[in-house]
């Protein structure tokens, strides 16, 4: 089949069977170049762009939402063709609206009614009553059904915030299809798979599996049709494969808009999609149909959909995930299992984006590095992170013995086989809470409510080590696997309820599963462990008899200063927590890995938990994700990067975030010096093996400019990396302004 | 074994030498630079007693940063007033095969005995110096520093007569150095050099100056701003020569 679409492509495995990564692997072009080739904007970029941020302007002015639907409930294709602007609808390359408007934010109940309503009415929308009384008496919701099924401590924990952000009110996310393939196979070729899929799932067997199963994989194929018809509604027979580049873009595009307008998940990651576009770009470029200026116009073009993807939150979600993210994560580069480093053109394009349209936290781009990579793209990238503060890295070398070389990052940081494996995600055990339930015997000082388990409380006054480190250790064993269990009740629920079938019909239907936990709260654990063990802590208690705070003498170690005193605590409360995991069952037999990686979250989970002994104040921010505490580094940057690569990745495969501002001065005297020690600083780090790595680069001054002069046309883009994802500094609250320029900035020179 | 008086290491030094770099401050400087941002580290009575071994085994915890380019560099206070601690320092580093950097202001230098033939030495072991000028101009100088610049030309001159490749660092204080005059008299002195592989104009800021209260030092230079972009492109065309 196919021979015109597949024309001069090598390969015969990916033919036969879907298997994107072989197509790649056949075909892709690795560039050793340096970015020279690259073409500035065209004016049809230039006009859409241009009115897109007007459109983003006229968002902001109404709060933050441009229009919310009341009317409609979104499906596959629940409206008709939209544009960017109708009148210019001509010069988009890439076609496809979430609703029939820009920005218009789509209705979307199968989460939970109560927050779909909630979001709409925050930005002054009814939702028609009619469907409020649908999905409140005849359909049941994912929300509803999780909320029938918690036990009573599940919701104590939901309520005190020790497990936290817990994703039974709207889609869980993290589930990345392999867009690509709608572009190499076309749907018919897609169908006809799951279809035999289908006819061999169970053999006649009707146990639980089967029937799941077999329902699953027609939900599959009812939404691939669906898919086709999207295409056909906006002008496109999306049934064969894409014939040249801009139908590919257009083809994969048309998948992921199938998951956007199907899922409001927490993240809603594109996937590994650069090398597999460059191929087609290479082919068009040879061929002579296609110029490098229209090439960068496509990726321009894909991106600014990407930058416009949205979803109706309520003011609590935002609170934990500032600055509307949508984590629409997108890889480039790496090395091949083979050796070759998987650098092409279209990583080059795909950065230069932020050069042609400036900075912009949406997608969320991430470099999967390696110091084996070429020194033209490493120089590229530190330039693009110096300008722009808009890029994430992550360590190839620690991933790629895990995942292979075709691994996706399903959210933030966290990694997964494109279109072989799904995640269920889920919040985080606030494990500094943890600790203080340990010293107060599960009474939560904030509530005085009994959440934990009446064990013994500490009641001397100096605190022993060992002492509370027994009884730290029993304290989590009650909350990871009251933490397990609610997630495993969670995502039962959200299969039933909320079940993402246009991903999971571009997933294998033999698909891997792994169980993401994640950790809150880590550098105040490992800080207080340290104080405690190698300084005197007195407790403070209250008239009941709950210690409140802490008065600690003596110096100790503290995590971030490359001191193995504090680093080796990190490792064995990290080592702890996952074993405790891997002892619980787990949902669908899936594979439970943690992580240690807040979001803009570690403000909202601070507020919620007392004083620590390593002298952090009640109810202030936590550190994000893996980063050592505000002002705990005292022997600069690279020290505190040594304490963070000293974590092992193999007990934290869901991620270690790690998030570092440096000013411009402290980088290097010229733009040549600070490229250079900029990808030297992502060698060194990486060559130790470290996990993730956020950049930005600016002055403290400038955040308090930008807090004072929010308006100033230069900061309407201006874009801050934050634990995971990026955001427009604007666009966070000023608590979270307030936390992100107190964090230290290595300034010192 | 000698050991070091030392103020604080840092892990990354980024604009001290070439590439990344393991920093050392020793404690301790003869000189008393009106502008000096480090006036903490000037008593050679202060610091932490270290030694090279202990210094280079921290030092080497950072070597995946350096690559190519990066390794340690001494700064100050003076390094130079602790010679004998650098002999060593920089012979177990150069067994160890880091790349070495003084950061010096030339203070203690003399032809004399003993210290030049240990200088001699000292040049052997290290790949690079970073040389100050804080003023062409003796008297100026003296005013600046309380002290002569006669010696530290003289350093400059033996690292050029030895081919022993320098960067020359140059604070630009505005009122002070900042004068179209002193500079072209510094770039007809650093013509003279042949060992010269980089200019760095420095532009004074004042960062430091809640150490001088601190330490209950009256600072002098009070008012002064920094001086402008322009300014700092100007003085570095006139000290590279392109003036």
């Amino acid at each position: 089949m196919s021979n015109n679409a597949w024309r001069n492509f090598k390969g015969r495995v990916w033919k036969e069977d879907v298997n994107v990564r072989d197509f790649i692997q056949s075909n892709y072009t690795p560039y050793d170049g340096d970015e020279s080739f690259l073409e500035g904007p065209t004016d049809a970029t230039n006009k859409l762009w241009g009115k897109l941020q007007e459109l983003q302007k006229e968002e902001r002015a109404r709060g933050g939402v441009l229009e919310c639907e009341t009317e409609i409930v979104s499906r596959l294709n629940a409206y008709g063709p939209g544009y960017i602007d109708e009148s210019m609808k001509d010069l988009e390359k890439v076609v496809g609206l979430q609703t029939d408007k820009p920005l218009k934010r789509a209705f979307m109940p199968y989460g939970g009614i109560k927050m779909a309503e909630q979001a709409a009415a925050t930005y002054g929308y009814t939702v028609n009553p009619d469907l409020v009384k649908i999905f409140t008496d005849y359909h049941k919701t994912h929300n509803q059904a999780v909320f029938d099924a918690y036990t009573p401590e599940m919701k104590r924990a939901r309520h005190s915030h020790i497990i936290t952000g817990l994703p039974d009110t709207y889609g869980r996310g993290r589930i990345v299809g392999d867009y690509r393939r709608v572009a190499l196979y076309g749907i018919d070729f897609l169908i006809k798979e799951k279809e035999n899929d289908l006819a061999h799932c169970g053999g006649g067997n009707m146990i639980d599996e089967f029937i799941r199963l077999r329902e699953e994989i027609a939900e599959q194929l009812r939404a691939l049709r669906g898919i086709r018809k999207m295409g056909q509604i906006y002008g496109f027979d999306i049934s064969q494969p894409a014939t040249n580049a801009r139908e590919a873009v257009q083809w994969l595009y048309f998948g992921y808009l199938a998951a956007i307008k199907t899922q409001n998940g927490a993240a809603m990651s594109v996937g590994r999609i650069s090398t597999f576009l460059d191929i087609y770009i290479q082919r068009d470029l040879a061929e002579g149909t296609l110029t490098e200026q229209e090439a960068q116009e496509l990726i321009d073009h894909l991106v600014l959909k990407f930058r416009m993807v949205k979803f109706a939150r309520i003011p609590s979600y935002n609170a934990l995930f500032s600055g509307d993210p949508v984590w629409a994560t997108l890889e480039m580069a790496g090395i091949g299992v083979d050796g070759r480093h998987m650098v092409t053109k279209n990583d080059y394009r795909f950065l230069h984006t932020l050069e042609n349209m400036g900075p912009s936290p949406e997608p969320n781009l991430t470099v999967l590095y390696s110091s084996r990579l070429p020194e033209n793209f490493k120089k590229y990238a530190a330039k693009i992170s110096i300008n722009t503060s808009s890029i994430q890295y992550e360590n190839d070398c620690v991933m790629r013995p895990v995942w292979g070389d075709d691994y996706s990052i399903c959210c933030c940081v966290s990694a997964t086989q494109t279109g072989k494996e799904i995640q269920f995600f889920g919040a985080r055990a606030n494990l500094a809470k943890c600790l203080l339930y340990a010293l107060n015997g599960g009474i939560d000082a904030k509530t005085r409510e009994q959440v934990g388990p009446k064990y013994r409380p500490v009641t001397s006054d100096i605190l022993d080590y060992d002492e509370v480190i027994e009884k730290f250790d029993a304290m989590m064993d009650w909350l990871v696997d009251l933490y397990v269990n609610t997630l495993n009740l969670i995502h039962y629920m959200h299969d039933k309820y909320y079940y993402e079938a246009a991903e999971m019909a571009l997933i294998d239907t033999d698909v891997r599963r792994t169980f993401a936990t994640g950790i809150a709260g880590f550098s105040h654990v490992v800080d207080s462990l340290c104080a405690i063990k190698y300084a005197t802590v007195k407790a403070v208690r209250d008239e009941e008899g709950l210690i409140v705070d802490y008065i600690t003498e003596g110096d100790f170690p503290h995590y971030g200063n490359d001191d193995d005193r504090a680093d080796e605590i990190a490792v064995w409360l990290l080592k702890t927590f996952m074993n405790k995991v891997k002892g619980c069952h787990t949902y669908r037999d899936s594979e439970p890995t943690t992580s240690i990686l807040t979001i803009t979250s570690n403000v909202v989970y601070g507020k919620a938990t007392g004083a620590t002994p390593d002298g952090r104040k009640a109810f202030t921010p936590f550190a994000p994700g893996a980063n050592p505490a505000y002002g705990a580094e005292k022997n600069g940057l690279l020290a505190s990067l040594n304490s963070v690569a000293k974590l092992p990745y193999e007990y934290a495969l869901d991620g270690i975030s790690n998030t570092q501002t440096i000013s411009p001065d402290a980088l290097g005297h010229s733009e040549e010096e600070r490229i250079n020690n900029l990808w030297h600083v992502l060698d060194g780090y990486f060559d130790k093996g470290a996990h993730h790595l956020n950049v930005n680069v600016f002055g403290i001054d400038k955040l308090k400019d930008c807090m004072e002069h929010p308006e100033k046309p230069e900061y309407a883009n201006f874009t801050i990396r934050v634990s995971g994802y990026a955001v427009k500094f604007i666009d966070l609250t000023p608590e979270q302004q307030l936390d992100v320029i107190a964090r230290s900035a290595h300034e010192t020179m | 074994m000698v050991a070091g008086r030392i103020h604080s290491t840092e892990s990354f030094g980024s604009v001290d030498g070439p590439g990344v770099r393991f920093i050392i401050f020793t404690q301790g400087c003869a000189l008393r630079c009106r502008y000096c941002h480090n006036p903490d580290t000037w008593n050679t009575a202060g610091g932490q007693l270290r030694s090279a071994d202990e210094l280079l085994d921290t030092a080497e915890r950072y070597r995946s940063y350096w690559g190519r380019e990066g390794g340690i560099t001494v700064s100050g206070g003076e390094p130079l007033l602790q010679i004998d601690f650098l002999l060593e320092l920089f012979e177990k580093a150069k067994q160890r095969g880091i790349h070495t950097c003084i950061d010096t202001a030339g203070q203690p230098f003399t032809r004399r005995q003993p210290f030049f033939g240990k200088f001699q030495r000292l040049c052997e072991l290290t790949d690079l110096f970073l040389v100050d000028i804080k003023h062409i101009d003796p008297q100026e100088h003296a005013q600046l520093t309380g002290m002569s610049n006669e010696n530290i030309l003289d350093l400059l001159r033996f690292l050029s007569e030895i081919g022993k490749p320098v960067w020359i660092r140059h604070v630009l204080v505005p009122t002070i150095t900042d004068d179209d005059a002193y500079l072209q008299r510094t770039r007809a002195f650093i013509a003279t050099l042949r060992n010269v592989e980089k200019i760095e104009i420095l532009p004074y800021h004042s960062f430091g100056v809640y150490k001088w209260q601190e330490l209950g030092i009256p600072y002098t230079l009070d008012g002064i701003q920094p001086p402008t972009k322009e300014r700092v492109t100007i003085a570095k065309n006139i000290l590279e020569g392109n003036a």
